[in-house]
């Protein structure tokens, strides 16, 4: 399972109410149902993925996160997740006020652009990064808006959004020391537990 | 008839006779009546794998198999009903009802009229959503199931589903709710009325009253199922499937022969067809039921707090060229669900055939209900 995923169910509390934005095939919500028995609901919108979730037992909706979440109510949901999915919306910034509407509290994670071999990589080559968790070529790739931790956090000051909890996850281990110290040069993936 | 192992096979529709009165909600009763249904699959030991079909405003109670050898055509929803399917009848219990108000066996407009001793024609009660749901239920109780493992309904037929779910909500673990909506549209009531007029305004329609002119308004019939139909379809799909293709004729200059695009025969032998087969009075009711119907009229209009009286699990489908009951009517239902903290799944189908695209193969919606059937099977186990 993916770092940020082994990451956010400790900062959920059992029995939440859960919205998973971009739940994929629902590797995160059949964990969270199962293990601290919240109960969780996915936005996918990719065919195969949603018939995985339904497979699984998986409640999702299929829905594009670009379209808005116009129809989801005020605070309805304990926490709203969005992870990986950030950097391939149109408007992040919206998604993330829509979020913070919909859920009293928030988790998102990213790849974070800043990262060492990113830096390497434009630098050296003076082209845009292709890696293992970067798969893409700049023109068709579903990341259309690549942000590093520094991006994010700013953005959370401009927003007056809380950060109630912060990991950064490098390659291997699932929090190193540098990723600690440094997290915009050594943070692999990003998680944020945020909130107004 | 074509039977492989994934067919029904040869099925034999039931009657069941009820002397039990039904209170109507429009408050007139039937003393008795009577309903066609066929099943398909075995009933288990607990009863616990009984599933409900609600058909929709032209179905009945023949969804799947055949009715004998020379049979041409399967059941309506033959592409989703049998073994190995997505409702497998190796696994599951199916029954399928003619509901009343019907045209093909169960107690309607062409029925007896008990007190008169003459067919009811339109003196039959106008019906609505909830008295099929309890004439759907009077039978689940002779056939001795307690709660179904899912009511499962498309259009119309959705509605009645939705209905069961709030109106018995212990006895449904699962509601399968396609291309449907919790109310018609204007749009929609409009065709509706349209294709109501085109039965009255019949020179046979003799007020409603044509069985005793030993009569009947086909060609206003004909014309009501002709409109209905193009909406039933989209552009799209009526392009593919006929585009501008004639039957007869040729645009050369200097040839006066007779043109006849491919569409306009199509329209009049379905409309043919139906007509011959389908009682307008039925037709008249049935459209007048979706009319009416509105899930949350009796919850101050908020579904929210309609689908807070459920307590099953739901799977909500809709299409993309549908515009009759467009996938906006399917994301209302799950928005409420949704909102009510219900679980639900949706799944928005890619088809080019309209509303129709419910009752015609698709790898897709195939591929999503099998999942969630699948689901009901697992749970049960």
């Amino acid at each position: 399972m993916r770092l940020d995923l082994q990451l956010i169910p400790s900062w959920i509390k059992p029995k939440s109410r859960v919205l998973d934005l971009g739940c994929g095939n629902g590797v995160l919500l059949e964990k969270i149902n199962r293990e601290i028995q919240t109960d969780g609901i996915g936005i996918e919108i990719d065919p195969e993925r949603i018939t995985e979730c339904i497979s699984k037992g998986i409640n999702v909706v299929e829905q594009d996160l670009n379209q808005g979440l116009s129809n989801f109510q005020d605070q309805s949901f304990d926490i709203v997740i969005m992870a990986h999915a950030l950097q391939t919306l149109r408007s992040p910034h919206l998604v993330i006020d829509e979020m913070l509407r919909i859920g009293k509290e928030c988790i998102v994670t990213f790849p974070n652009f800043a990262h060492w071999t990113c830096r390497l990589h434009l630098s050296q080559q003076g082209k845009m990064p292709v890696s293992k968790f970067m798969p893409y070529n700049w023109y068709d790739t579903p990341n259309i808006h690549f942000c590093t931790v520094n991006d994010f956090e700013a953005l959370c000051v401009e927003k007056n959004i809380r950060i109630l909890d912060k990991a950064v996850v490098g390659n291997d281990s699932s929090q190193s020391l540098l990723g600690k110290l440094m997290p915009n040069l050594f943070g692999v993936t990003a998680a944020y537990h945020i909130s107004l | 008839m074509t039977v492989d192992e994934h067919s029904v096979g040869i099925v034999i529709p039931q009657t069941q006779y009820f002397d039990q009165p039904i209170e109507l909600a429009c408050g007139r009763s039937l003393k008795q009546y009577e309903l066609v249904y066929e099943t398909y699959g075995e009933l288990n030991a607990s009863c616990s794998n009984a599933i409900l079909i609600c058909h929709a405003l032209s179905g009945h109670h023949h969804a799947a198999g055949y009715h004998d050898e020379n049979d041409s055509k399967p059941g309506w929803w033959n592409s989703y009903i049998g073994p190995g399917k997505p409702i497998d009848t190796n696994h599951f219990f199916v029954v399928s009802v003619n509901n009343i108000g019907g045209c093909h066996g169960s107690t309607g407009p062409t029925s007896i009229n008990p007190d008169t001793g003459k067919a009811w024609q339109r003196d039959f009660p106008p019906l609505r959503c909830r008295d099929w749901v309890e004439t759907q239920r009077a039978l689940m109780q002779a056939l001795g199931i307690n709660q179904w493992a899912a009511v499962i309904g498309g259009s119309l037929g959705g509605m009645q589903a939705m209905r069961w779910a709030l109106e018995y909500p212990d006895e449904l673990r699962h509601c399968i709710v396609i291309a449907s909506a919790m109310k018609l549209t204007a749009q929609n009531i409009a065709f509706n009325e349209v294709a109501r007029q085109a039965i009255s305004s019949d020179i046979n329609f003799y007020n409603g009253y044509y069985m005793d002119h030993g009569v009947a308004p086909k060609q206003g019939l004909r014309l009501a199922r002709m409109v209905g139909h193009i909406t039933y379809l989209s552009e799209d799909g009526m392009g593919q499937k006929f585009g501008r293709e004639l039957n007869t004729g040729n645009f050369e200059l200097g040839s006066d022969e007779e043109i006849e695009f491919k569409i306009e025969s199509y329209l009049r032998y379905r409309g043919d067809k139906f007509s011959d087969s389908f009682d307008a009075n039925t037709y008249i009711l049935m459209t007048k039921a979706l009319d009416y119907f509105d899930l949350a009229r009796e919850y101050n209009d908020d579904p929210v707090a309609a689908f807070s009286n459920a307590s099953c699990s739901f799977l909500v489908l809709s299409f993309t060229s549908d515009w009759r009951f467009s996938p906006q009517r399917s994301r209302e239902i799950v928005d409420a669900l949704v909102a009510a903290n219900k679980p639900v799944s949706y799944a928005e189908i890619k088809a080019d055939f309209g509303h129709d695209a419910f009752l015609i193969p698709n790898q897709r919606y195939q591929d999503v209900f099998h999942a969630y059937m699948k689901r009901v099977i697992e749970e049960n186990t």
